[in-house]
């Protein structure tokens, strides 16, 4: 007994040599391999950047030092200003509110017809998935670059490609939360002999409903942002103006654009953060 | 049997008559909550004009572009002054004409000299005809039109349909006809326009041609299996390089599809997404230690480090790439900088929170065994956090990659830059559906690589928060 003892820790030693070995070296690939990553690309960024590092590192508050010198210089004519750009904040508020609502349905629609616990049909399903996966990874930008191409400056590039984004982002999320909702409701309505339409509105709704909500905030959040992105290239908002202004380099209405934008999106944020813990904290 | 159901269930209304009330109140606030939206969506729907779409929406652009997309024509061109000097053109393109001396390019076979050895014949991919003469344009053997017609240049020297008077509307649809032109245009893929000058005729083709080797190629002959074949063979087809070399030239140099450039773009917008990500995460790692309660005692500290967060992600990427651009002028390292500086915000938010909720109870047994504070973060703390670290850098790899090309097209070069300007030039769109299709390639193959890395580093690929 007392002689198996020793030759069994020598056994754990040796087993736990192998083992701290074999996570040592892939470690150290890993460790490898990105710093290969960086060398790489930070070769190709060299290549490819027009102006130097040293010299960007340089200027880097340049830009900012003039924007709030030149705020200044206006004293306290500077707040009507930011008050003259808020309906344009607001039409790019009111572009990703419209589209998300409307993406919102649409993903609905999307994660009913490809969550395999409503829906029996394989190829329907894999048929949803692939729509949503395409409609998803397509960036935004560029669905609104070709219909703003083809229908003019609008707005309504900017919605039907946040739109188009919304619904496949959103899908992919709500099918996850209907295919990992409990199956106990909708089997005590398929008891009570309730038809599909039944079991989706007093079963599957009910339950997944805050977790939606939820992530559509979140959604929101994005798309304010996206929706500004796209005003930057032509689908109008505070985007676009704050494109004429950067160009017309008025460096005082930049800053007050650029407030606006921050103070909006932190607010959200916080908004969001809020709503969202109401929602499903309580729940949980 | 259904006045008894009626009974108990006013009995059961009566013996709890607060859970229905309850239920009645809640059953109203969702209707008006529905009522606002619906209330909300038809405004918007005003506001941002979608009744519009119709309006704004011109088939007929959506038509050529969808068919430039996906399509290729060749212009053939005569003018009336001497209708013997025909020109034919790839895409219009006065650097791809077919049958000039210099290029050796034979002319392509649906060109040829009529049967009656004086008219030369267009002929369709419908077996449609165009013939061309001294002094007219005869249009024959067109499906769907039961006839043939001529267009004719009048004493003024303006084109005219000979005999369109004694014509139905039935036959003259494909026509349009104005003071200087007339143009047929039976479907999209055949096109004749009639001018006082000149003629020209479209003909599309389906198919991306030369997307492999351009027009004035020496490759251009050769199928692509063909010439990769061919790269194995001794026999050089230009005596200055060999074969190998002067085909991944001729691929990278093509002038139709640009493959040199839209490659190396997209490489810069995939270093943009990968370097970004990186960056952010290598400084949100120490911050999220620093604003974490449970790790930094100092509140001051942990309070300032969140308002940076904030701030940070704040300022969206929009306005960071901005800053940037000034800075460091078009390029990736503008996109580094403004992915990794809003990322760093997102990170270090979610890290920290990541690291506020490890348990405390492993870390305890490592203070158990005498280690100091900072062995106790590394064995108490660090391996419970791992996985959620490694699972949200790569989940924000995948939204970085399109972010970084969104970056490019404000300016900082990349993918998104090369897009906007195919798009630009308003007739390169099949390079624009080459672009878009590369990229979505590229954004599910992050997508994809991602989950893998995901999968084999931590053994699941959903995402995980907590």
């Amino acid at each position: 007994m007392t002689k198996a003892l020793p030759a069994n820790l020598e056994q754990i030693e040796v087993n736990l040599k192998k083992l701290t070995n074999q996570r040592t070296r892939s470690s150290l690939l890993g460790i490898a391999i990105l710093i290969l990553i960086f060398f790489g690309g930070t070769l190709v960024s060299l290549e490819a950047n027009a102006g130097s590092f040293g010299r960007g590192i340089a200027n880097f508050f340049n830009y900012p030092r003039d924007l709030f010198v030149d705020t200044f210089e206006m004293g306290w004519k500077y707040w009507p200003r930011v008050i003259k750009y808020i309906p344009e904040l607001i039409i790019t508020l009111n572009i990703a509110l419209f589209s998300t609502s409307i993406g919102f349905i649409l993903a609905i629609i999307f994660a009913i017809f490809s969550s395999r616990n409503l829906i029996r049909n394989k190829r329907v399903i894999q048929f949803t998935k692939f729509l949503m996966d395409v409609t998803r990874s397509f960036p935004t930008l560029i669905i609104a670059m070709v219909f703003l191409y083809l229908m003019g400056k609008s707005s309504l590039p900017a919605v039907i490609a946040i739109t188009i984004h919304t619904a496949g982002a959103l899908g992919k999320l709500f099918t996850e939360a209907i295919e990992n909702c409990d199956g106990k409701p909708i089997e005590g309505l398929s008891s009570v002999g309730a038809t599909w339409t039944q079991k989706i509105r007093f079963s599957v709704l009910p339950q997944v409903l805050p977790l939606f909500l939820s992530y559509g905030i979140l959604r929101l959040e994005i798309n304010v942002r996206e929706s500004t992105i796209l005003g930057f290239v032509g689908a109008g908002g505070i985007g676009e103006m704050l494109a004429a202004l950067i160009q017309w380099n008025y460096g005082a209405d930049v800053l007050a654009c650029m407030f606006l934008l921050v103070g909006t999106i932190i607010a959200l944020d916080y908004l969001s953060a809020y709503w969202r813990h109401k929602l499903i904290g309580a729940n949980q | 049997m259904s006045s008894s159901l009626a009974i108990q269930r006013e009995n059961i209304r009566k013996l709890f008559p607060d859970t229905f009330k309850q239920a009645r109140k809640s059953r109203l606030r969702g209707q008006i909550i529905f009522f606002l939206v619906l209330v909300y969506l038809i405004v918007g729907f005003f506001t941002l004009d979608v009744v519009d779409i119709p309006k704004k929406w011109k088939p007929q652009n959506a038509a050529m572009f969808v068919l430039d997309t996906y399509a290729h024509k060749d212009h053939v061109t005569m003018k009336w002054e001497n209708h013997e000097d025909i020109k034919i053109a790839f895409e219009g393109n006065y650097r791809s004409v077919y049958g000039r001396d210099n290029l050796d390019k034979s002319i392509p076979d649906w060109f040829y000299k009529n049967s009656d050895n004086v008219g030369n014949v267009v002929e369709f991919n419908n077996k449609g005809k165009a013939i061309l003469y001294k002094d007219k344009v005869e249009i024959v053997n067109f499906p769907k039109y039961e006839r043939g017609f001529t267009i004719k240049l009048n004493s003024n020297g303006k084109p005219y349909l000979v005999g369109s008077e004694d014509l139905v509307i039935e036959d003259l649809k494909g026509f349009r006809i104005t003071e200087n032109r007339v143009e047929f245009r039976p479907t999209l893929y055949e096109r004749i326009q009639v001018y006082p000058k000149k003629v020209e005729i479209h003909r599309y083709s389906i198919g991306w041609k030369y997307f492999w080797f351009d027009f004035s190629s020496p490759l251009e002959p050769y199928t692509f299996f063909e010439a990769l074949g061919l790269t194995f063979s001794k026999e050089r087809v230009v005596p200055e390089m060999s074969n190998l070399k002067l085909f991944l030239t001729e691929i990278k140099d093509n002038e139709a599809f640009m493959h040199g450039r839209v490659w190396w773009a997209m490489l810069e917008t995939i270093v943009m997404a990968v370097l970004g990500t990186m960056f952010a995460t290598v400084m949100a790692l120490p911050l999220s230690f620093l604003a974490a309660y449970n790790v930094t005692p100092i509140k001051a500290l942990r309070f300032t480090l969140r308002r940076l967060f904030d701030t940070l992600r704040g300022i969206d990427f929009l306005i960071w790439s901005l800053i940037f651009l000034r800075a460091f002028g078009p390029g990736p390292f503008t996109g580094i900088f403004a992915i990794g500086f809003t990322d760093t915000g997102t990170l270090g938010k979610l890290y920290s929170e990541a690291i506020e909720n490890t348990e405390k109870k492993q870390q305890e047994g490592v203070q158990s065994t005498g280690a100091s504070k900072f062995l106790q973060h590394r064995f108490g703390i660090i391996p419970q956090i791992l996985p959620i670290f490694v699972s949200q850098s790569l989940y924000y790899l995948e939204s970085n990659t399109r972010g970084a090309v969104i970056i490019g097209a404000m300016g900082a070069g990349g993918i998104g830059l090369q897009f906007l300007g195919a798009l630009g030039t308003g007739n390169d769109f099949e390079n624009v559906a080459y672009m878009a299709i590369l990229v979505l390639a590229v954004v599910i193959f992050m997508d994809r690589l991602s989950a893998w890395l995901r999968r084999i580093l931590i053994g699941s690929d959903q995402l995980i928060v907590r």
